[in-house]
Protein backbone atom coordinates (compact mmCIF):
# COMPACT_ATOMS: atom_id res chain seq x y z
CA UNK A 1 0.00 0.00 0.00
CA UNK A 2 2.82 2.51 0.87
CA UNK A 3 4.53 1.62 -2.23
CA UNK A 4 1.32 2.75 -4.56
CA UNK A 5 1.09 5.49 -2.19
CA UNK A 6 4.48 7.32 -3.08
CA UNK A 7 4.16 6.32 -6.89
CA UNK A 8 0.93 7.80 -6.93
CA UNK A 9 2.10 10.83 -4.70
CA UNK A 10 5.10 11.24 -6.98
CA UNK A 11 2.55 10.95 -9.94
CA UNK A 12 0.28 13.92 -8.74
CA UNK A 13 2.96 16.08 -7.60
CA UNK A 14 5.25 15.54 -10.73
CA UNK A 15 1.69 16.67 -12.54
CA UNK A 16 1.26 20.09 -10.84
CA UNK A 17 5.05 20.84 -10.78
CA UNK A 18 4.52 20.99 -14.88
CA UNK A 19 1.59 22.43 -15.10
CA UNK A 20 2.57 25.37 -12.16
CA UNK A 21 -1.57 25.62 -11.50
CA UNK A 22 -0.73 25.58 -7.67
CA UNK A 23 2.70 27.97 -7.92
CA UNK A 24 0.58 30.79 -10.88
CA UNK A 25 -3.36 30.42 -9.29
CA UNK A 26 -3.99 28.41 -6.16
CA UNK A 27 -0.92 30.36 -4.15
CA UNK A 28 -1.80 34.08 -5.83
CA UNK A 29 -5.82 33.43 -5.03
CA UNK A 30 -4.49 32.01 -1.29
CA UNK A 31 -2.69 35.41 -1.19
CA UNK A 32 -5.11 37.46 -2.75
CA UNK A 33 -7.88 36.13 0.46
CA UNK A 34 -5.59 37.31 3.21
CA UNK A 35 -5.74 40.87 1.19
CA UNK A 36 -9.19 40.78 0.98
CA UNK A 37 -9.71 39.75 4.42
CA UNK A 38 -8.04 42.93 5.71
CA UNK A 39 -9.88 45.03 3.40
CA UNK A 40 -12.87 43.63 5.16
CA UNK A 41 -12.06 43.88 8.76
CA UNK A 42 -10.54 47.12 8.20
CA UNK A 43 -6.86 48.56 8.60
CA UNK A 44 -6.93 47.64 12.26
CA UNK A 45 -4.13 45.65 13.17
CA UNK A 46 -5.78 44.67 16.78
CA UNK A 47 -8.53 43.42 14.91
CA UNK A 48 -6.54 41.27 11.99
CA UNK A 49 -4.31 39.92 14.86
CA UNK A 50 -6.60 38.66 16.95
CA UNK A 51 -8.85 37.07 14.02
CA UNK A 52 -5.56 35.42 12.32
CA UNK A 53 -5.96 32.27 13.49
CA UNK A 54 -9.57 31.77 11.66
CA UNK A 55 -8.55 34.01 8.69
CA UNK A 56 -5.61 31.94 7.73
CA UNK A 57 -7.21 28.67 8.33
CA UNK A 58 -9.94 30.07 6.00
CA UNK A 59 -7.10 31.19 2.95
CA UNK A 60 -6.34 27.79 3.41
CA UNK A 61 -9.63 25.83 3.22
CA UNK A 62 -10.15 27.71 0.36
CA UNK A 63 -7.45 26.87 -1.43
CA UNK A 64 -7.92 23.43 -0.75
CA UNK A 65 -11.06 23.43 -2.19
CA UNK A 66 -8.78 24.45 -4.72
CA UNK A 67 -6.17 21.90 -4.88
CA UNK A 68 -8.85 18.67 -4.24
CA UNK A 69 -10.50 19.74 -7.24
CA UNK A 70 -7.42 19.90 -9.58
CA UNK A 71 -5.99 16.20 -7.87
CA UNK A 72 -9.24 14.76 -9.54
CA UNK A 73 -9.30 16.63 -12.31
CA UNK A 74 -6.18 15.21 -13.99
CA UNK A 75 -8.06 12.10 -13.17
CA UNK A 76 -11.09 13.28 -15.49
CA UNK A 77 -9.32 14.21 -18.33
CA UNK A 78 -8.95 11.45 -20.87
CA UNK A 79 -10.86 9.02 -17.83
CA UNK A 80 -7.80 8.48 -16.20
CA UNK A 81 -9.74 7.30 -13.59
CA UNK A 82 -10.24 3.88 -15.31
CA UNK A 83 -6.75 3.77 -16.07
CA UNK A 84 -6.56 3.89 -12.04
CA UNK A 85 -9.11 1.11 -11.19
CA UNK A 86 -7.57 -0.73 -13.74
CA UNK A 87 -3.87 -0.37 -12.79
CA UNK A 88 -3.62 -2.85 -10.37
CA UNK A 89 -3.14 -0.23 -7.56
CA UNK A 90 -4.05 -0.85 -3.65
CA UNK A 91 -6.80 1.78 -3.27
CA UNK A 92 -5.81 2.26 0.35
CA UNK A 93 -2.14 3.28 -1.69
CA UNK A 94 -4.18 5.96 -4.28
CA UNK A 95 -5.70 7.32 -1.35
CA UNK A 96 -2.87 8.12 0.65
CA UNK A 97 -1.16 9.09 -1.96
CA UNK A 98 -3.38 11.72 -3.17
CA UNK A 99 -3.99 12.72 -0.19
CA UNK A 100 0.06 12.89 0.73
CA UNK A 101 0.29 15.28 -2.95
CA UNK A 102 -2.19 17.62 -1.25
CA UNK A 103 -0.77 17.84 1.97
CA UNK A 104 2.73 18.43 0.49
CA UNK A 105 1.29 21.56 -1.77
CA UNK A 106 -0.61 22.92 0.80
CA UNK A 107 2.31 22.98 3.64
CA UNK A 108 4.19 24.27 1.23
CA UNK A 109 1.01 27.03 0.24
CA UNK A 110 0.72 27.38 4.58
CA UNK A 111 4.87 28.77 4.60
CA UNK A 112 3.69 31.93 2.12
CA UNK A 113 0.43 32.19 3.63
CA UNK A 114 2.17 32.07 7.83
CA UNK A 115 4.72 34.54 6.14
CA UNK A 116 1.64 36.66 4.68
CA UNK A 117 0.11 36.75 8.21
CA UNK A 118 3.14 37.81 10.13
CA UNK A 119 3.44 41.14 7.19
CA UNK A 120 -0.22 41.49 7.03
CA UNK A 121 -1.67 41.06 10.17
CA UNK A 122 1.31 42.22 12.43
CA UNK A 123 0.88 38.57 14.69
CA UNK A 124 3.81 37.37 16.35
CA UNK A 125 4.77 33.73 16.53
CA UNK A 126 4.67 32.61 20.90
CA UNK A 127 4.54 28.68 20.29
CA UNK A 128 6.04 27.71 16.69
CA UNK A 129 6.03 24.18 17.61
CA UNK A 130 2.86 23.99 18.58
CA UNK A 131 1.84 25.79 15.50
CA UNK A 132 3.59 23.75 13.41
CA UNK A 133 2.14 20.70 14.95
CA UNK A 134 -0.93 21.30 14.78
CA UNK A 135 -0.46 22.62 10.78
CA UNK A 136 0.86 19.55 9.73
CA UNK A 137 -1.72 17.85 11.87
CA UNK A 138 -4.81 19.46 10.36
CA UNK A 139 -3.74 19.85 7.07
CA UNK A 140 -3.53 15.54 6.95
CA UNK A 141 -7.24 15.88 8.03
CA UNK A 142 -8.09 18.30 5.50
CA UNK A 143 -6.62 16.71 2.65
CA UNK A 144 -7.65 13.43 3.54
CA UNK A 145 -11.36 14.43 3.77
CA UNK A 146 -11.43 16.33 0.82
CA UNK A 147 -9.79 13.32 -0.95
CA UNK A 148 -12.26 11.25 0.45
CA UNK A 149 -15.43 13.03 -0.22
CA UNK A 150 -14.10 14.29 -3.92
CA UNK A 151 -13.60 10.58 -4.90
CA UNK A 152 -17.17 10.81 -4.11
CA UNK A 153 -17.97 13.94 -6.35
CA UNK A 154 -15.79 12.73 -8.83
CA UNK A 155 -18.05 10.86 -11.07
CA UNK A 156 -21.03 13.17 -11.25
CA UNK A 157 -20.96 16.13 -14.03
CA UNK A 158 -21.81 18.78 -11.06
CA UNK A 159 -18.83 17.55 -9.35
CA UNK A 160 -17.16 21.38 -8.83
CA UNK A 161 -20.17 22.45 -7.21
CA UNK A 162 -20.96 19.72 -5.29
CA UNK A 163 -17.36 19.28 -3.88
CA UNK A 164 -17.70 22.07 -1.88
CA UNK A 165 -20.81 21.87 -0.30
CA UNK A 166 -20.19 17.57 0.88
CA UNK A 167 -16.20 18.13 1.82
CA UNK A 168 -17.05 22.06 3.98
CA UNK A 169 -19.47 20.61 6.55
CA UNK A 170 -17.13 17.88 7.27
CA UNK A 171 -14.36 20.17 7.63
CA UNK A 172 -16.00 22.36 10.12
CA UNK A 173 -14.57 20.39 13.19
CA UNK A 174 -10.96 20.52 11.59
CA UNK A 175 -11.19 24.29 10.90
CA UNK A 176 -12.60 25.05 14.02
CA UNK A 177 -10.08 23.17 16.16
CA UNK A 178 -7.01 24.48 13.87
CA UNK A 179 -8.28 28.02 14.22
CA UNK A 180 -8.53 27.49 18.07
CA UNK A 181 -4.88 26.18 18.16
CA UNK A 182 -3.81 28.66 15.74
CA UNK A 183 -5.38 31.49 18.00
CA UNK A 184 -3.85 29.92 21.65
CA UNK A 185 -0.29 29.74 19.64
CA UNK A 186 -0.31 33.14 18.45
CA UNK A 187 -1.81 34.46 21.41
CA UNK A 188 0.77 33.52 23.83
CA UNK A 189 -1.63 31.14 25.69
CA UNK A 190 -0.65 27.67 24.31
CA UNK A 191 -1.75 26.15 27.41
CA UNK A 192 -5.35 26.84 26.05
CA UNK A 193 -4.63 24.55 22.93
CA UNK A 194 -4.49 21.17 24.13
CA UNK A 195 -8.41 20.22 23.99
CA UNK A 196 -8.43 21.14 20.38
CA UNK A 197 -4.91 19.43 19.44
CA UNK A 198 -6.90 16.34 20.69
CA UNK A 199 -9.76 16.85 18.59
CA UNK A 200 -7.51 17.37 15.43
CA UNK A 201 -5.81 14.28 16.26
CA UNK A 202 -9.35 12.42 16.56
CA UNK A 203 -11.15 13.84 13.35
CA UNK A 204 -7.43 13.39 11.35
CA UNK A 205 -6.92 9.33 12.42
CA UNK A 206 -10.80 8.91 11.98
CA UNK A 207 -11.06 10.93 8.04
CA UNK A 208 -7.58 8.67 6.91
CA UNK A 209 -8.51 5.61 8.42
CA UNK A 210 -12.49 5.86 6.96
CA UNK A 211 -10.42 6.79 3.56
CA UNK A 212 -7.88 4.20 3.38
CA UNK A 213 -11.11 1.63 4.09
CA UNK A 214 -13.68 3.00 2.15
CA UNK A 215 -11.66 4.29 -0.99
CA UNK A 216 -11.68 1.16 -2.61
CA UNK A 217 -15.59 1.55 -2.76
CA UNK A 218 -15.75 4.73 -3.83
CA UNK A 219 -13.35 4.34 -6.78
CA UNK A 220 -15.55 1.84 -7.76
CA UNK A 221 -18.86 3.82 -7.25
CA UNK A 222 -17.60 6.83 -8.89
CA UNK B 1 -10.02 -26.80 -20.26
CA UNK B 2 -10.06 -23.69 -18.21
CA UNK B 3 -12.00 -21.31 -20.49
CA UNK B 4 -10.12 -16.95 -20.36
CA UNK B 5 -13.87 -15.49 -20.66
CA UNK B 6 -16.99 -17.78 -19.25
CA UNK B 7 -20.17 -14.97 -19.69
CA UNK B 8 -23.66 -17.19 -18.30
CA UNK B 9 -27.01 -14.41 -19.62
CA UNK B 10 -25.21 -11.43 -18.23
CA UNK B 11 -27.02 -8.33 -18.11
CA UNK B 12 -25.59 -4.92 -18.10
CA UNK B 13 -27.96 -2.15 -17.48
CA UNK B 14 -27.44 1.72 -18.05
CA UNK B 15 -29.91 3.59 -16.16
CA UNK B 16 -32.90 1.39 -17.53
CA UNK B 17 -31.29 0.52 -21.08
CA UNK B 18 -29.97 -3.29 -20.93
CA UNK B 19 -26.64 -2.69 -22.84
CA UNK B 20 -25.99 -5.85 -22.32
CA UNK B 21 -29.04 -8.22 -22.30
CA UNK B 22 -28.35 -11.22 -21.34
CA UNK B 23 -25.06 -12.21 -23.11
CA UNK B 24 -23.10 -15.98 -23.38
CA UNK B 25 -19.64 -16.19 -24.44
CA UNK B 26 -16.98 -18.69 -23.78
CA UNK B 27 -13.29 -17.01 -25.00
CA UNK B 28 -10.46 -19.90 -24.96
CA UNK B 29 -6.94 -19.28 -24.17
CA UNK B 30 -4.99 -18.37 -27.35
CA UNK B 31 -8.22 -17.17 -28.65
CA UNK B 32 -8.53 -14.46 -30.52
CA UNK B 33 -11.88 -13.15 -31.11
CA UNK B 34 -13.31 -10.14 -32.88
CA UNK B 35 -16.91 -8.83 -31.72
CA UNK B 36 -18.51 -6.80 -34.61
CA UNK B 37 -21.30 -4.93 -34.54
CA UNK B 38 -23.01 -1.45 -35.28
CA UNK B 39 -22.71 1.44 -33.07
CA UNK B 40 -24.32 1.19 -29.75
CA UNK B 41 -24.77 -2.42 -29.58
CA UNK B 42 -22.97 -3.58 -26.51
CA UNK B 43 -19.44 -3.48 -27.64
CA UNK B 44 -17.72 -1.30 -25.52
CA UNK B 45 -20.05 -2.66 -22.62
CA UNK B 46 -18.88 -5.87 -23.41
CA UNK B 47 -15.26 -5.15 -22.92
CA UNK B 48 -15.17 -3.05 -19.89
CA UNK B 49 -17.69 -5.69 -18.71
CA UNK B 50 -14.39 -7.96 -19.01
CA UNK B 51 -12.35 -5.56 -17.48
CA UNK B 52 -14.70 -4.88 -14.61
CA UNK B 53 -15.38 -1.55 -15.08
CA UNK B 54 -19.48 -1.85 -15.49
CA UNK B 55 -21.79 -3.48 -12.80
CA UNK B 56 -23.28 -6.99 -13.59
CA UNK B 57 -27.53 -6.99 -12.74
CA UNK B 58 -27.34 -10.24 -13.32
CA UNK B 59 -25.51 -13.39 -14.87
CA UNK B 60 -22.18 -15.37 -14.45
CA UNK B 61 -19.00 -13.64 -15.58
CA UNK B 62 -16.20 -15.57 -15.06
CA UNK B 63 -12.43 -13.59 -16.30
CA UNK B 64 -9.02 -15.68 -16.06
CA UNK B 65 -10.89 -18.23 -13.50
CA UNK B 66 -11.77 -15.15 -11.40
CA UNK B 67 -16.00 -14.31 -10.37
CA UNK B 68 -16.42 -10.85 -11.98
CA UNK B 69 -18.01 -9.48 -9.13
CA UNK B 70 -16.14 -10.98 -6.20
CA UNK B 71 -12.52 -10.49 -7.42
CA UNK B 72 -12.43 -7.67 -9.99
CA UNK B 73 -9.02 -6.46 -8.81
CA UNK B 74 -7.46 -9.99 -9.74
CA UNK B 75 -8.91 -9.76 -12.97
CA UNK B 76 -7.46 -6.36 -13.33
CA UNK B 77 -4.19 -7.15 -12.32
CA UNK B 78 -3.79 -9.92 -15.52
CA UNK B 79 -5.89 -7.85 -18.31
CA UNK B 80 -5.09 -4.98 -20.75
CA UNK B 81 -7.63 -2.47 -21.95
CA UNK B 82 -7.21 -0.03 -24.72
CA UNK B 83 -10.05 1.50 -24.44
CA UNK B 84 -11.74 4.70 -26.38
CA UNK B 85 -9.67 7.35 -24.04
CA UNK B 86 -5.36 6.75 -24.27
CA UNK B 87 -6.03 7.59 -20.16
CA UNK B 88 -2.92 9.78 -20.52
CA UNK B 89 -1.70 12.49 -18.55
CA UNK B 90 -0.92 15.58 -20.35
CA UNK B 91 1.29 17.19 -18.05
CA UNK B 92 3.66 13.90 -18.05
CA UNK B 93 5.76 13.23 -20.38
CA UNK B 94 5.45 9.56 -22.74
CA UNK B 95 8.07 8.17 -20.80
CA UNK B 96 6.63 9.22 -17.47
CA UNK B 97 3.17 7.88 -18.26
CA UNK B 98 4.91 4.69 -19.58
CA UNK B 99 6.92 4.04 -16.57
CA UNK B 100 3.61 5.30 -14.22
CA UNK B 101 1.36 2.50 -15.88
CA UNK B 102 4.02 0.11 -15.57
CA UNK B 103 4.76 0.49 -12.37
CA UNK B 104 1.40 0.36 -11.21
CA UNK B 105 0.87 -2.53 -12.82
CA UNK B 106 3.82 -4.27 -11.13
CA UNK B 107 6.04 -4.59 -14.41
CA UNK B 108 9.41 -3.40 -14.87
CA UNK B 109 10.78 -0.10 -16.16
CA UNK B 110 12.29 -2.25 -18.84
CA UNK B 111 8.89 -3.60 -20.32
CA UNK B 112 7.57 0.24 -20.40
CA UNK B 113 11.00 0.98 -22.27
CA UNK B 114 10.59 -2.35 -24.83
CA UNK B 115 6.94 -1.35 -25.43
CA UNK B 116 7.77 2.56 -26.31
CA UNK B 117 10.50 1.41 -28.85
CA UNK B 118 8.38 -1.08 -30.14
CA UNK B 119 5.49 1.05 -30.52
CA UNK B 120 8.06 3.47 -32.27
CA UNK B 121 8.07 6.22 -29.32
CA UNK B 122 11.74 5.66 -28.47
CA UNK B 123 14.36 8.85 -29.18
CA UNK B 124 13.14 12.20 -28.53
CA UNK B 125 9.11 11.16 -28.50
CA UNK B 126 10.05 9.70 -25.37
CA UNK B 127 10.25 12.95 -23.47
CA UNK B 128 7.19 14.77 -25.00
CA UNK B 129 4.49 15.53 -22.69
CA UNK B 130 1.68 13.83 -23.86
CA UNK B 131 -0.59 17.19 -24.27
CA UNK B 132 1.78 17.35 -27.49
CA UNK B 133 1.41 14.19 -29.30
CA UNK B 134 -0.82 14.09 -31.75
CA UNK B 135 -4.34 11.71 -31.52
CA UNK B 136 -2.31 8.71 -33.22
CA UNK B 137 0.48 8.83 -31.00
CA UNK B 138 -1.61 9.22 -28.09
CA UNK B 139 -2.94 6.08 -29.41
CA UNK B 140 0.11 4.57 -29.67
CA UNK B 141 1.37 5.78 -26.05
CA UNK B 142 -2.40 3.46 -24.79
CA UNK B 143 -0.93 0.42 -26.44
CA UNK B 144 2.58 0.50 -25.55
CA UNK B 145 1.30 0.87 -22.29
CA UNK B 146 -0.75 -2.25 -22.86
CA UNK B 147 1.72 -4.25 -24.13
CA UNK B 148 4.38 -3.03 -21.50
CA UNK B 149 1.61 -5.07 -18.58
CA UNK B 150 1.93 -8.36 -21.19
CA UNK B 151 -1.25 -9.27 -19.87
CA UNK B 152 -3.07 -12.82 -20.17
CA UNK B 153 -5.93 -11.17 -21.64
CA UNK B 154 -5.82 -7.89 -24.03
CA UNK B 155 -9.19 -6.05 -24.68
CA UNK B 156 -8.84 -3.83 -27.32
CA UNK B 157 -11.86 -1.62 -28.31
CA UNK B 158 -11.49 -0.35 -31.72
CA UNK B 159 -8.14 -0.35 -31.58
CA UNK B 160 -7.70 0.76 -35.47
CA UNK B 161 -9.17 3.67 -34.94
CA UNK B 162 -6.68 7.02 -34.87
CA UNK B 163 -3.83 4.70 -36.25
CA UNK B 164 -1.71 5.68 -39.53
CA UNK B 165 -0.77 2.65 -41.74
CA UNK B 166 2.34 1.94 -39.93
CA UNK B 167 0.27 1.82 -36.69
CA UNK B 168 -2.12 -0.67 -37.46
CA UNK B 169 0.51 -2.92 -38.23
CA UNK B 170 2.51 -2.00 -35.59
CA UNK B 171 -1.13 -3.20 -33.72
CA UNK B 172 -1.69 -6.17 -35.62
CA UNK B 173 1.73 -7.87 -35.24
CA UNK B 174 1.45 -7.47 -31.49
CA UNK B 175 -1.63 -8.79 -31.24
CA UNK B 176 -0.32 -11.82 -33.39
CA UNK B 177 2.62 -12.10 -31.32
CA UNK B 178 0.52 -11.60 -27.85
CA UNK B 179 -1.91 -14.82 -29.10
CA UNK B 180 1.13 -17.03 -30.24
CA UNK B 181 2.55 -16.61 -26.88
CA UNK B 182 -0.57 -17.81 -25.12
CA UNK B 183 -2.30 -14.43 -24.58
CA UNK B 184 -5.83 -14.34 -25.23
CA UNK B 185 -7.54 -11.41 -27.18
CA UNK B 186 -10.91 -9.87 -27.22
CA UNK B 187 -11.56 -7.18 -29.75
CA UNK B 188 -13.78 -4.83 -30.45
CA UNK B 189 -14.35 -3.06 -34.01
CA UNK B 190 -16.60 -1.60 -36.95
CA UNK B 191 -13.71 -2.33 -39.14
CA UNK B 192 -14.44 -6.15 -39.42
CA UNK B 193 -12.65 -6.47 -42.50
CA UNK B 194 -9.15 -5.70 -41.07
CA UNK B 195 -9.62 -7.26 -37.54
CA UNK B 196 -11.31 -10.10 -38.54
CA UNK B 197 -7.67 -11.43 -40.30
CA UNK B 198 -6.14 -11.70 -36.72
CA UNK B 199 -9.17 -13.13 -35.74
CA UNK B 200 -9.79 -16.95 -35.00
CA UNK B 201 -13.19 -16.54 -34.50
CA UNK B 202 -15.58 -13.50 -34.91
CA UNK B 203 -19.19 -12.89 -32.99
CA UNK B 204 -21.28 -10.23 -33.68
CA UNK B 205 -22.82 -8.17 -31.00
CA UNK B 206 -26.82 -6.55 -31.75
CA UNK B 207 -29.39 -4.94 -29.00
CA UNK B 208 -27.00 -6.27 -26.38
CA UNK B 209 -27.17 -10.17 -27.24
CA UNK B 210 -24.33 -12.03 -28.92
CA UNK B 211 -26.12 -12.47 -32.41
CA UNK B 212 -23.80 -15.03 -34.20
CA UNK B 213 -20.69 -16.14 -35.17
CA UNK B 214 -17.93 -16.97 -37.61
CA UNK B 215 -15.01 -19.23 -37.19
CA UNK B 216 -12.04 -17.61 -39.56
CA UNK B 217 -12.22 -20.44 -41.79
CA UNK B 218 -15.80 -18.95 -42.70
CA UNK B 219 -14.72 -15.23 -42.85
CA UNK B 220 -12.32 -15.90 -45.03
CA UNK B 221 -10.89 -19.49 -45.87
CA UNK B 222 -7.20 -19.49 -45.10
CA UNK B 223 -5.09 -22.42 -45.21
CA UNK B 224 -3.92 -21.83 -42.10
CA UNK B 225 -7.34 -21.80 -40.55
CA UNK B 226 -8.69 -25.20 -42.04
CA UNK B 227 -6.11 -27.04 -41.01
CA UNK B 228 -6.05 -30.28 -38.91
CA UNK B 229 -4.96 -28.29 -35.79
CA UNK B 230 -8.68 -27.35 -33.57
CA UNK B 231 -9.24 -23.79 -34.39
CA UNK B 232 -9.57 -21.27 -31.01
CA UNK B 233 -13.53 -21.37 -31.58
CA UNK B 234 -13.58 -24.84 -31.75
CA UNK B 235 -11.23 -24.79 -28.57
CA UNK B 236 -14.00 -22.67 -26.91
CA UNK B 237 -16.72 -24.71 -26.91
CA UNK B 238 -14.35 -28.06 -26.52
CA UNK B 239 -17.39 -28.83 -29.71
CA UNK B 240 -17.32 -28.30 -33.42
CA UNK B 241 -19.28 -24.98 -33.57
CA UNK B 242 -22.55 -25.26 -35.77
CA UNK B 243 -22.82 -23.88 -39.06
CA UNK B 244 -23.23 -19.80 -38.18
CA UNK B 245 -24.20 -17.41 -40.73
CA UNK B 246 -22.49 -14.67 -42.56
CA UNK B 247 -23.54 -11.56 -41.36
Amino acid sequence: MFRDAVLVAAKDLRVEARSRVATNQVLPFALLVLVLFAFALGTDRGTLSAAAGGLFWLAVLFSAMLAIQRSFGIEAADDARDALRLSGLDAGGIFLGKAGAIVVQLLLLEVVLGAGIVVLYDVQLHAPLLLIGSTVLATAGLAAAGVAYGMVAAGLRVRETLLPLLVLPALAPLLLAAARVADAALGGTPGLAAPWVRLLAVFTTVYVAFGVVAFGALLEES
Amino acid sequence: MDLVVRLRAVVSLLGRFPALAGVDLDVAPGEVLVVGGPNGAGKTTLLRACAGLVALSSGEATVLGHDLRRDRRAVREEIGLLGHATYLYDDLTVEENLRFAARAAGAGVADAKAALDRLGLGGRLRHVAANRLSAGQRRRVAIAAVAARRPRLWLLDEPHAGLDAGGRDLLDALVVEAAGEGATVLLASHELDRASTLAGRTVTIAGGLIADGLLRAELRPAPAASSAAPSPGQAATGTAPEPLRVP
